[in-house]
């Protein structure tokens, strides 16, 4: 069969795109390739590690195992779009490296973009739920505790409880 | 890149169904968190997929003129854990969902793809073996309902015809109302593992809770297929609640359940477990509804 392509319309960090797509590519090879969004990282590519992991209309997935044509329509936020402006970087992030939550920093990008969703819902959460909530990662420099503090410490000081957060 | 012979977007279920006729190899993929692992490892690759993924008709949760709850085929399992008549009616089933893969596999996978692909471990099978689940089928020849025991065939092969698609999995009132259950997973990690052993209990007490008036269990991973343990279950019939009871239902289980030794667990060690997770989930099931363990 000739190569099959399909036109996906999206909104990635806050951009209306569009291209002619490979209906065989995965939402990584989407945004990596076509978009040249290289915090997607490949590590496993069978949604088990989360490196590739991104925000579809506010929900986790990991971008491997995510046809991209199924993008079509849809608002995608990798850790580009956490950037402001003039490409500050958000508190999330300046945690993690406050934190050291960061060693080789493969996994570091889906990490983080489990932790916008998180952070994003307002809540505050149990240290239990937090590490559930964060559990689709695997970081092979076994950072996990940095990492944690690094989303509880922002989580508390978005929720204006910047004591606890000193505390942590 | 996916090694993808080609893809076919349905854009409705009777455009499915014609896509399944019109291309009689071709599989179904719908959250794909099995079937594109299965293409990267070689298993399916070089094969025709229909998409069913953009059918938002088949996601949520309803509740129907008669009291059947309905779950739309491609409800992911995180929708399914946070959404209010899940918990509000069979809160267990939100519950067990909420203990497949990491958060990530929880958004992409679809309770309907976890019944479809006939595995034994799936965590959403032995909730719905034990609360008398029945799967809409709709096909070119109308919509076929099929009680879950049944669906499954055997390991990795469910009733679903030429040009079928599962398209809602309904509990009828009848089986939930006055019902709490519970489910337990065993697996070596808590997150991002697949059970070694699954268990799900649900029980319905008298009215003065003394008396265990039904109960149901069903198993993952206690023999090729998802299953009811019903020699059990007859015999926790009618019985109260006592420690005893419990004990005597737990151990007769092993005379339904035929686990196997695997890489991941001996047949042994499975044994073990069903019968202490029976033991478990019954009394957790006779504290949800409101009972006690007299000891």
């Amino acid at each position: 069969m000739s190569k099959q392509y399909k036109l996906v319309r999206c909104t990635i960090n806050g951009k209306q795109v569009e291209k002619m797509i490979d209906v065989r590519a995965s939402l990584t090879d989407m945004l990596r390739d076509d978009y040249r969004l290289t915090s997607i990282k490949k590590g496993c590519e069978v949604g088990e590690c989360g490196a590739c992991n991104v925000l579809v209309n506010g929900e986790c997935f990991n971008s491997c195992i995510y046809l991209a044509v199924w993008a079509d329509g849809k608002e995608i936020l990798t850790l580009e779009g956490l950037a402001g402006p003039n490409g500050e970087i958000s508190d999330i992030q300046q945690a993690f490296i406050d934190e050291a939550a960061v060693q080789c920093g493969f996994c570091t990008p889906g990490f983080i973009m489990s932790a916008t969703e998180i952070l994003a819902s307002g809540r505050e959460y149990s240290d239990d739920e937090i590490r559930k909530q964060m559990s689709g990662h695997l970081c092979r420099c076994t950072g996990y505790e940095n990492i944690f503090r690094a989303v509880k410490k922002t989580m508390l000081r978005r929720l204006g409880k910047n004591a606890e957060a000193d505390a942590v | 890149m996916y090694d993808i012979k080609a893809l076919y977007e349905a854009e409705s279920v009777p455009h499915a169904i014609q896509l399944l006729l019109e291309h009689p190899e071709a599989q179904i993929i719908a959250g794909g968190s099995d079937v594109l692992v299965q293409i990267r490892e070689g298993k399916r690759a070089g094969k025709e997929l229909v998409s069913i993924y953009g059918l938002d008709e088949l996601r949520g949760v309803t509740l129907e003129e008669d009291g059947t709850l309905r779950i739309g085929s491609l409800t992911s399992f995180s929708h399914i854990t946070r959404d209010p008549l899940i918990q509000r009616y069979i809160n267990v089933l939100g519950q067990a969902v909420d203990q497949v893969g990491g958060p990530q596999i929880r958004n992409i996978g679809t309770i309907g793809g976890n019944t479809c692909n006939g595995v034994t471990s799936a965590d959403s099978a032995s909730t719905l073996f034990a609360w008398d689940a029945v799967i809409e089928l709709t096909g070119p020849d109308g919509v076929r309902r099929v009680p879950i025991e049944a669906f499954y065939i055997k390991a990795g092969q469910v009733d679903l015809r030429p040009g079928e698609l599962q398209t809602g999995i309904l509990i009828p009132k009848a089986a939930y109302e006055g019902y709490q259950g519970h489910y337990i997973k065993y697996a070596m990690r808590n997150a991002m593992d697949i059970a070694t052993t699954g268990c799900s209990v649900n029980v319905r007490l008298s009215a003065d809770r003394q008396t265990m008036e039904d109960v149901r269990i069903a198993y993952g991973v206690a023999g090729p297929i998802p299953m009811r343990a019903r020699t059990a279950e007859g015999a926790a019939k009618g019985q109260p609640t006592t420690r005893q009871a419990v004990r005597s239902f737990a151990r007769t289980v092993l005379e339904d359940v035929n686990p196997r030794d695997s890489w991941r667990a001996a047949k042994d060690f499975r044994q073990h477990l069903a019968v202490t997770l029976a033991e478990r989930a019954l009394t957790e099931s006779i504290l949800l509804a409101g009972g006690v363990i007299h000891e």
